[in-house]
């Protein structure tokens, strides 16, 4: 069979169901059926095309138990990334998530968005946001809170994952699926450590070991 | 475990990646500046779970009407050759998303961006701004008005100049599906020298090149060129039932 021309699309008339039930639209044989669009690095350009200004601010300014999560991003040389762009998307304290793909039902808790896009302009970034709560891990436990985080920059060509997790949840951290598959020098780099005014994640793109830098666990979802 | 996962007896659907080999690698040693900043460590699995297929839907409330048309800004018209880019956002199944934000970013007619970082001696425009945001209707349409965009200079290599392209970021409705990329233009001579481009494998570079559509363009007034995006789909394996005999 040769491959299907990806802009040869069928005329699909059924919109995208959230959570039907439905697995596919029915009228597939095979895996990918239309090649999905491969990434490509924002460039250095980015802040035309992704700077809202209300992008840092996952939850309201004025909601209670609201804090910044701040850092920096190092490249493998141990130089700060100016030109990054960070994404995180996370539950409310509550455990839900502010989208209709979620089973359980769309969230909203209140000044909460769940999602925020910060750059390093500055040399550092700077999300507002809630301690997300705990969510079913799908093996009978519960995950320790979480972000889910998507880095983007000039010279990466395809965004790359990682996870904020919390140094102040240890009992939860020790019982996280995810974290337990890591070594303690992996599970490291993804906590976030306290601060006056909330917490501190870097992100290493590349270990600098002249620097005594570890390269952040990236996770391919 | 294959197939689908259970999360407090919910059945979650799971997002397939292509296999590596379709997809663009996260480093190129032709492009250089990934030399320090694609990640050099295999990345570790991570299940996906309630985080990773929920994702934000942003609609309308940040996009305004003329955000859709890049060639009216600032009071004027930008100059250079307008054109209609349009297309579908679909999954790998074929089914539209919709609602989905579209956001584009590109040089002007001269390959200028409005950006305090590009220093290439091509003219600004001031009634070109290079910024577009639009939704997706129910059927995961898409259009822009725009210009088309020039080829620019980079310093990668000697006489770099990156091919005409416009850059899109979307969000799909999972956090598996977030995509960034760039639309480019058929039968643009510099692909071939163009590591960006290079970097995508062979068989997955045409789903980058738009299409020229004589069908949709205006009579008078604009080329117009189709690009249609496919993010990931869901898995197509039936359910499977959990440890206690129930469907998960």
């Amino acid at each position: 069979m040769s491959a299907p021309n990806p802009l040869d699309v069928p005329d699909v008339t059924e919109p995208y169901q959230p959570r039907s039930g439905q697995r596919g639209s029915g009228f597939l044989t095979d895996l990918f059926q239309l090649g999905t669009t491969p990434s490509a690095t924002v460039g250095p350009y980015l802040a035309i095309g992704l700077t809202w200004e209300d992008g840092v601010w996952a939850a309201a300014e004025v909601t209670e138990g609201g804090f910044w999560i701040r850092g920096q991003v190092f490249d493998g040389a141990g130089q700060v990334v100016p030109d990054a762009m960070i994404e995180t998307w996370q539950a409310d304290p509550d455990g839900g998530f502010a989208s209709p793909e979620d089973p359980r039902g769309q969230a909203t808790y209140p000044g909460f968005r769940g999602y925020a896009r910060a750059s390093t302009i500055t040399g550092e970034y700077e999300v507002f946001t809630l301690k997300p709560g705990r969510v079913p891990d799908g093996e009978g436990g519960l995950q320790a809170p979480h972000i889910d985080v998507s880095v983007f920059a000039r010279g990466i060509l395809d965004r790359v994952v990682t996870r904020i997790y919390f140094a102040d949840e240890a009992d939860a951290n020790a019982e996280d699926a995810v974290l337990r598959g890591l070594s303690d020098e992996q599970r490291r780099t993804l906590i976030a450590e306290k601060t006056d005014d909330g917490y501190r994640f870097d992100v290493h793109l590349q270990a600098c070991t002249d620097k005594g830098m570890d390269e952040t666990v990236f996770f391919a979802v | 475990m294959t197939g689908t996962t259970s999360a407090s007896g919910l059945i979650l659907p799971r997002y397939l990646r292509e296999p590596a080999e379709k997809r663009t690698p996260v480093g190129f040693p032709n492009y250089r500046s990934t030399a320090l900043r694609a990640p050099l460590r295999t990345p570790v699995d991570l299940p996906q779970r309630l985080t990773e297929v929920t994702g934000p839907v942003l609609g309308e409330d940040r996009v305004l009407p003329h955000d859709a048309d890049l060639t009216l800004r600032n009071g004027g018209e930008a100059v250079g050759q307008r054109i209609l880019v349009y297309g579908r956002v679909l999954d790998s199944d074929g089914r539209p998303v919709p609602d989905a934000l579209v956001e584009v970013w590109q040089a002007n007619a001269s390959g200028r961006y409005r950006h305090v970082v590009d220093t290439f001696p091509g003219p600004l425009d001031p009634h070109f701004d290079g910024l577009g945001r639009v939704v997706t209707d129910s059927l995961g349409r898409y259009e822009f008005m725009t210009i088309k965009p020039g080829a620019y200079p980079w310093g990668n290599h000697h006489n770099a100049w990156r091919p005409a392209h416009i850059h899109f970021s979307l969000f799909g409705r999972a956090f598996t599906q977030r995509l960034v990329t760039q639309m480019y233009f058929p039968g643009d001579p510099l692909f071939g020298q163009d590591p960006i481009y290079q970097a995508i494998p062979d068989e997955a570079r045409d789903r980058t090149v738009s299409r020229f559509s004589l069908e949709r363009t205006q009579d008078n007034w604009a080329l117009a060129f189709e690009w249609n995006i496919v993010l990931r789909g869901r898995e197509q394996t039936p359910f499977e039932t959990d440890d206690d005999g129930d469907v998960a």
